[in-house]
C-alpha cells in the first residue's frame, strides 16, 4: 500500500485550524505514513463547484490528485467534502476516456498530466479498513468515559454505490471508532440524516439550512450525550456555528461541544484539549472539557 | 432572473438529452418522503424530477439551489434515476444560461482570486501561530505559482467567463 499525503481542503486550515493539528498529531502518534500535501487548493468544493461547470471543477480535482500522483502517494482527506469531489472526480477520469483527454488538455497548460494511478481516502474509512479499531485501541491513553452522538455525513457514505462501505442506511464503522475509544456511540433518531450545509446550500441558504442543523440538533439534544462527533468540518461548522446563528434568530439554546473525529482520537491519544484546538469552537464547554481531563 | 424560454427548443432538445432518464419516473414520492431538505425548506423533489425533462423552466426554479446533495432520493429511488446527478446537470445548465445565486457568484470569485472557496482570515492566522501551525497552511496559500497553476486552469475551462456571463445576462435582462 502506498503512504498517504494528507489533503487539507478550506475549511480545516483556514476555519478549524485545531482540526489540521489534532489530524497531525494523530498520525505521528499512530506512526501512519503521511505527508502534507503542499501547493493544493479548494477540492474543489463539490456542492457549489460541481454544480456550476463540470469541466472546471474535474480540472481542479485533477490537479490535487495530480500533486499525489506525483509524489506516488494516495489521497487522505478529512472531509466528507473534499473526499467527495476527489473520490468521485479519480473514478470519473479514470473511467471515462473523453472526460480525461478533456481534462488533461486543460492540466497539459500546466505542465500536468492525470495518470490515475492512486486512490483517494477519507481518513475515517481510511482508519476502520487500514488500521482497525483494535489497532486503534491499542494506542490509547485516556480512555474516554463519555457519550457520543455520531454525525456521519452524507457525503462519506454516499452515493453508496460508490463509497463501498456497505448500508448507508445503518452504518457501522464510524461508531466502531468511537466505541474503542472507551466512549459509548449514543443511537438516536435521524442520525444519518443531513446536517443541511452542502449543496450550496449552506452558503446561499442560510435560513433554509438552518432549519436542517436545528432538526439534527434538538434530536442530539433529546439523546443526552457529551457531544457531537463528525467526520467532516463543515457539517462540523455548520453544526458549532450554526449553533450560535439558531440562537441568534430563535434564542434556543442547544450548547452541545462539536468534536471532528481526529479531536476525539486525539483526546483519547492523550493530547490536551488545547493543542487540539476544541477550546477554538464558536460553542465553548468547560464542563466537557473537565470531563475529560478528569476521568 | 434571466428569462430561459421554453419556446428556446435548442435548448429545451438539451435538457430532454440531458435528463431523459428522469422519463422512467412514476411519481412514487419515495425522493420526496426521504428529502430531509424538503422536510424544512419548498423543495419537491418529485416535482423537480417531473419537470427535469420536459420544461427549461426548471431551469429557474429556485428549489434548484435548495438540495444539499445529501443522495437520499437518488438511494431509494426505485427506479434507479440518479436523482442528484440530475440536479447537478440542471444547476450547471442553468448556470451556463446566466442564473447563479448572488452567494454563489462570490464563491466563485473567491475561488478566482484564492483558490480557496473559504480563505483564511487574520484571526485564523493568529490562532494557526497558537497552535504551532505555520501561519499560512501550505496550500495555494502559501506558494503562489501553485495559485497561478489554478487561475490557468480556471480561465482554461472558461470559469471566469462564466460569471462574466452572469453580469451580461442580468445586464442584458434590466435593459429589457
Amino acid at each position: 500500500m502506498k503512504g498517504l499525503s494528507l489533503f487539507l481542503g478550506c475549511v480545516v486550515p483556514n476555519r478549524y485550524p485545531g482540526i489540521e493539528m489534532a489530524t497531525k498529531l494523530c498520525l505521528a502518534k499512530m506512526d501512519i505514513d503521511c505527508v502534507e500535501l503542499k501547493g493544493a487548493s479548494c477540492c474543489p468544493a463539490p456542492g457549489v463547484f460541481r454544480s456550476f461547470d463540470t469541466s472546471s471543477w474535474l480540472a481542479l480535482a485533477a490537479r490535487n490528485i495530480v500533486l499525489s500522483e506525483e509524489m506516488d502517494r494516495d489521497i487522505l482527506t478529512i472531509c466528507n467534502g473534499c473526499f467527495s469531489t476527489l473520490a468521485d472526480a479519480n473514478r470519473i477520469l479514470k473511467n471515462d476516456p473523453v472526460l480525461r483527454e478533456q481534462t488533461n488538455g486543460h492540466l497539459a497548460k500546466i505542465g500536468r498530466e492525470f495518470r490515475g494511478n492512486i486512490e483517494v481516502r477519507h481518513i475515517i474509512e481510511y482508519l476502520h479498513k487500514e488500521v482497525g479499531p483494535d489497532k486503534v485501541r491499542s494506542f490509547i491513553e485516556r480512555p474516554l468515559n463519555i457519550r457520543v452522538a455520531v454525525h456521519y455525513g452524507c457525503h462519506l457514505l454516499k452515493p453508496s454505490r460508490e463509497r463501498e462501505l456497505g448500508s448507508f442506511e445503518r452504518p457501522e464503522f464510524f461508531d466502531e471508532l468511537i466505541e474503542c475509544l472507551g466512549a459509548t456511540s449514543v443511537d438516536y433518531p435521524d442520525k444519518t440524516e443531513c446536517c443541511g450545509a452542502g449543496g450550496g446550500v449552506r452558503s446561499a441558504q442560510r435560513e433554509d439550512s438552518l432549519r436542517l442543523a436545528q432538526h439534527k440538533l434538538s434530536r442530539i439534544k433529546d439523546a443526552n450525550i457529551d457531544c457531537i462527533v463528525n467526520a467532516c468540518p463543515f457539517c462540523h461548522m455548520q453544526l458549532d456555528a450554526g449553533q450560535e446563528e439558531i440562537r441568534q434568530r430563535t434564542g434556543i439554546i442547544y450548547n452541545i461541544p462539536v468534536l471532528h473525529y481526529t479531536q476525539l482520537l486525539g483526546l483519547a491519544l492523550g493530547f490536551s484539549p488545547d493543542m487540539l484546538g476544541i477550546n477554538l469552537n464558536v460553542i465553548k464547554d468547560n464542563k466537557f472539557i473537565g470531563k475529560v481531563e478528569n476521568e | 432572473m434571466p428569462e430561459t424560454s421554453s419556446s428556446d427548443p435548442e435548448l429545451l432538445n438539451r435538457l430532454k438529452a440531458a435528463c431523459k432518464d428522469t422519463l422512467k419516473c412514476m411519481q412514487c414520492g419515495v425522493c420526496s418522503g426521504s428529502c430531509p431538505s424538503g422536510r424544512h425548506t419548498a423543495l419537491n423533489i418529485r416535482r423537480l424530477v417531473r419537470k427535469a425533462a420536459r420544461t427549461t423552466d426548471v431551469l429557474k426554479d429556485e428549489q434548484l439551489w435548495m438540495c444539499t446533495t445529501c443522495y437520499n432520493c437518488q438511494e431509494r429511488c426505485p427506479r434507479d434515476i440518479d436523482i442528484v446527478d440530475v440536479v447537478l446537470t440542471l444547476r450547471s445548465m442553468a448556470v451556463h444560461e446566466g442564473i447563479m445565486l448572488a452567494e454563489h457568484t462570490k464563491v466563485s470569485e473567491l475561488l478566482l482570486e484564492y483558490g480557496h472557496a473559504v480563505p483564511i482570515d487574520e484571526e485564523r492566522r493568529k490562532q494557526r501561530v497558537e497552535l504551532g501551525l505555520e501561519e499560512m497552511p501550505l496550500t495555494v496559500h502559501k506558494y503562489p505559482d501553485d495559485l497561478k497553476e489554478v487561475r490557468s486552469l480556471l480561465i482554461s475551462c472558461g470559469f471566469d467567463s462564466l460569471l462574466d456571463n452572469k453580469g451580461k445576462r442580468n445586464a442584458e435582462k434590466e435593459t429589457i
